[in-house]
């Protein structure tokens, strides 16, 4: 991951009759990294998802996809960028294959070039046998699918999904979520919009959580995950064979643990940084059979409700 | 933009309402062959071919059945080119939207204008290549039936009248499109441009019981109450069409009435193509800056719309 921004956005606002949509929003998305755009729905997500790609004028800011305006060089960015839009719709008279060839033929694709990739998209995303059937036929799931193959075709640089899982099943889920982590090995950035919290938390590197058209808080998700809950410590939960009151003392001891907290054979360790061997090494050492050690795993579910009611408490 | 046309092309040919248009003009074609077997020698003698000047070709355009005095190729085409252009038009746009095709579209490396222009030229291309067939189906029956081959005007006359019917074909996508710009529903704008049809069609008939004729008045007061009439009813661009190609298609016509004393002078010869031309240059132009006027809302309208299809 490098530092220059696949999508920055400063100041960006869109009002519709006079209620702002987007409000002043700042942005950032990194080149090669999966970035989760959260919020509850009206938030924002979708507008300003649309003035990315130049299909709706901001009212006032900018935004800047991979260096270019979309609102002065739509075709420059719409060339680069691959857009699933929430109620992907398909041509239903026409089969899979004449869908995304109907793209290619958009984008300018040569007829060998075009049926290569259609081969290879259609192959990604598990479609290959379908290809021939109209897509009106299609299941929900089959559609997500080829709306996925028909963002992939462009070979884009930035790939912007808004709410990809919505109406698939757990199997289909866990494949679209299992495509999207793989893309910034390719060399792609994906902008994912979505609601569904654990979805996000699995593939995205980095979130942002919108909230009436305000940006509440954005960064990589792990550090956003402590401050929420810890303030920014480390929580190491223990757990032992035996109650072990002496230890409490000996770990307290240890520099760096703020504070202990037991319940039963548990042991609840706050600290100021990753001590999980240090602390380890205590427990073995205290000869206390030690069952299990983890640093407590912050769920994305905790970050959005503190932040959501934070951003909803200011306005 | 191209392959916007290429891929609306290649879906309106695979589809059943393109099936259902094209029976309908071979209906037209068929109508006018018959019309021609039982009519063509009343037409001549009406356009007074009979009489030395050969538009034999030509007459059977307009050659009617002889107890239906009305009915030939030229009326149901008049009657047909709406419903084929309010047929390709009416659901070009709202199409896109409800069955979402639209932002997918648009999130592609096309200018928005191509999206319209694109399924303009779709649909007039469609229209064209009807009413192109319809009428070589009519000449090819008639050269069959009479034996007399077309003289270079009537050529240049039957292609003119080609392009006139075009135009007044674009007239009804442009509007049956307009309406698909505005309405979301493709039944909403399906009713709006039916119901004009219908409306200029029995407009003729309308404007006859609004403006009467006083048959008693002086030879100054039946002109202007004539003249009333139709001026009110060229408001409606299908007569403005049926006058243009009565004076393309029957080079005796021509518009207005002599008064009495002009009428005992005039010889009623054809017109040459120019002074026929002359004629009707106003309804060709009308009805082209009407058809512009149309596209260029229904292009605006789509211009200014939001994108959001939810």
């Amino acid at each position: 991951m490098n530092d220059t921004y696949a999508i920055e956005t400063q100041d960006l606002t869109k009002n519709y009759d006079k209620v702002n949509v987007v409000d002043s929003l700042n942005l950032k998305v990194k080149e090669n990294e999966v970035f989760g755009l959260l919020g509850p729905n009206g938030a924002g997500k979708t507008t300003t998802i649309l003035m990315m790609l130049g299909l709706t004028e901001p009212a006032s800011g900018t935004v800047r996809v991979m260096g270019y305006n979309p609102t002065r060089e739509p075709l420059k960015v719409k060339r680069i960028a691959g857009y699933l839009p929430e109620s992907v719709g398909f041509y239903s008279d026409l089969t899979a294959a004449e869908n995304l060839e109907f793209i290619a033929d958009l984008n300018g694709l040569d007829r060998k070039e075009t049926k290569r990739r259609i081969d290879k998209v259609l192959e990604m995303v598990g479609l290959t046998e379908q290809r021939n059937i109209a897509t009106r036929k299609f299941s929900r799931g089959m559609r997500q699918r080829l709306g996925i193959a028909d963002v992939l075709i462009k070979e884009p640089k930035l790939i912007i999904l808004d709410e990809p899982t919505s109406g698939l099943d757990p199997a289909g889920i866990n494949q679209l979520l299992d495509l999207i982590a793989g893309l910034p090995a390719m060399g792609t950035t994906v902008l994912l919009s979505s609601h569904q919290l654990y979805q996000v938390q699995r593939v995205c590197h980095s979130i942002g959580i919108l909230s009436r058209g305000k940006m509440v808080i954005q960064g990589p998700i792990e550090t956003l995950g402590r401050e929420a809950i810890a303030g920014g410590r480390y929580v190491i939960e223990v757990e032992t064979a035996a109650p072990a009151a002496g230890l409490v003392d000996v770990i307290k001891g240890v520099k760096g643990v703020l504070n202990v907290e037991t319940q039963g054979n548990k042991m609840s360790i706050t600290t100021e940084t990753d001590l999980r061997g240090e602390i380890a090494k205590m427990v073995v050492q205290s000869n206390i059979p030690l069952v299990q050690i983890k640093a407590q795993e912050f769920s994305l579910d905790d970050i959005y409700m503190k932040y959501f009611k934070e951003g909803q408490d200011k306005t | 933009m191209l392959a916007i046309v290429r891929k609306e092309l290649a879906d309106l040919f695979n589809s059943v309402r393109f099936f259902i248009l094209f029976l309908l003009v071979l209906i037209a074609s068929v109508l006018g062959v018959m019309a021609v077997r039982d009519g063509i020698r009343a037409a001549l003698e009406q356009s007074f071919a009979v009489t030395g000047d050969h538009f034999v070709f030509l007459a059977m355009f307009t050659a009617s059945f002889p107890k239906i005095s009305f009915f030939n190729f030229a009326i149901v085409i008049t009657i047909i080119v709406p419903i084929v252009g309010i047929a390709l038009g009416f659901d070009t746009i709202n199409s896109e939207r409800t069955g979402g095709t639209m932002s997918r579209l648009l999130a592609q490396p096309v200018y928005r204008d191509n999206v319209i222009n694109g399924k303009f030229m779709a649909g007039l291309i469609t229209l064209a290549l009807m009413i192109g067939s319809a009428m070589l189906l009519m000449a090819g029956f008639g050269i069959r039936m009479i034996g007399v081959p077309p003289t270079a005007e009537e050529i240049i006359r039957l292609f003119i009248y080609f392009v006139v019917t075009v135009v007044y074909g674009a007239f009804w996508i442009g509007l049956s499109m307009l309406c698909s710009v505005i309405f979301r529903r493709a039944a909403g704008s399906l009713m709006i441009p039916i119901f004009l049809f219908l409306f200029f069609f029995i407009w003729m008939f309308l404007v006859a019981a609004i403006a009467p004729i006083d048959t008693n008045g002086t030879v100054e007061d039946i002109i202007q109450d004539w003249e009333l009439q139709q001026t009110l009813s060229r408001l409606s661009p299908s007569y403005l069409f049926q006058e243009a190609f009565s004076v393309l298609l029957n080079p005796v016509e021509r518009m207005g009435i002599p008064t009495p004393g002009q009428a005992a002078y005039m010889v009623l010869n054809p017109l040459s193509l120019g002074q026929s031309l002359v004629e009707i240059w106003p309804h060709i132009v009308g009805l082209i800056s009407l058809s512009v006027v149309l596209f260029a809302v229904s292009y605006v309208a789509f211009m200014k719309q939001e994108v959001r299809a939810t």
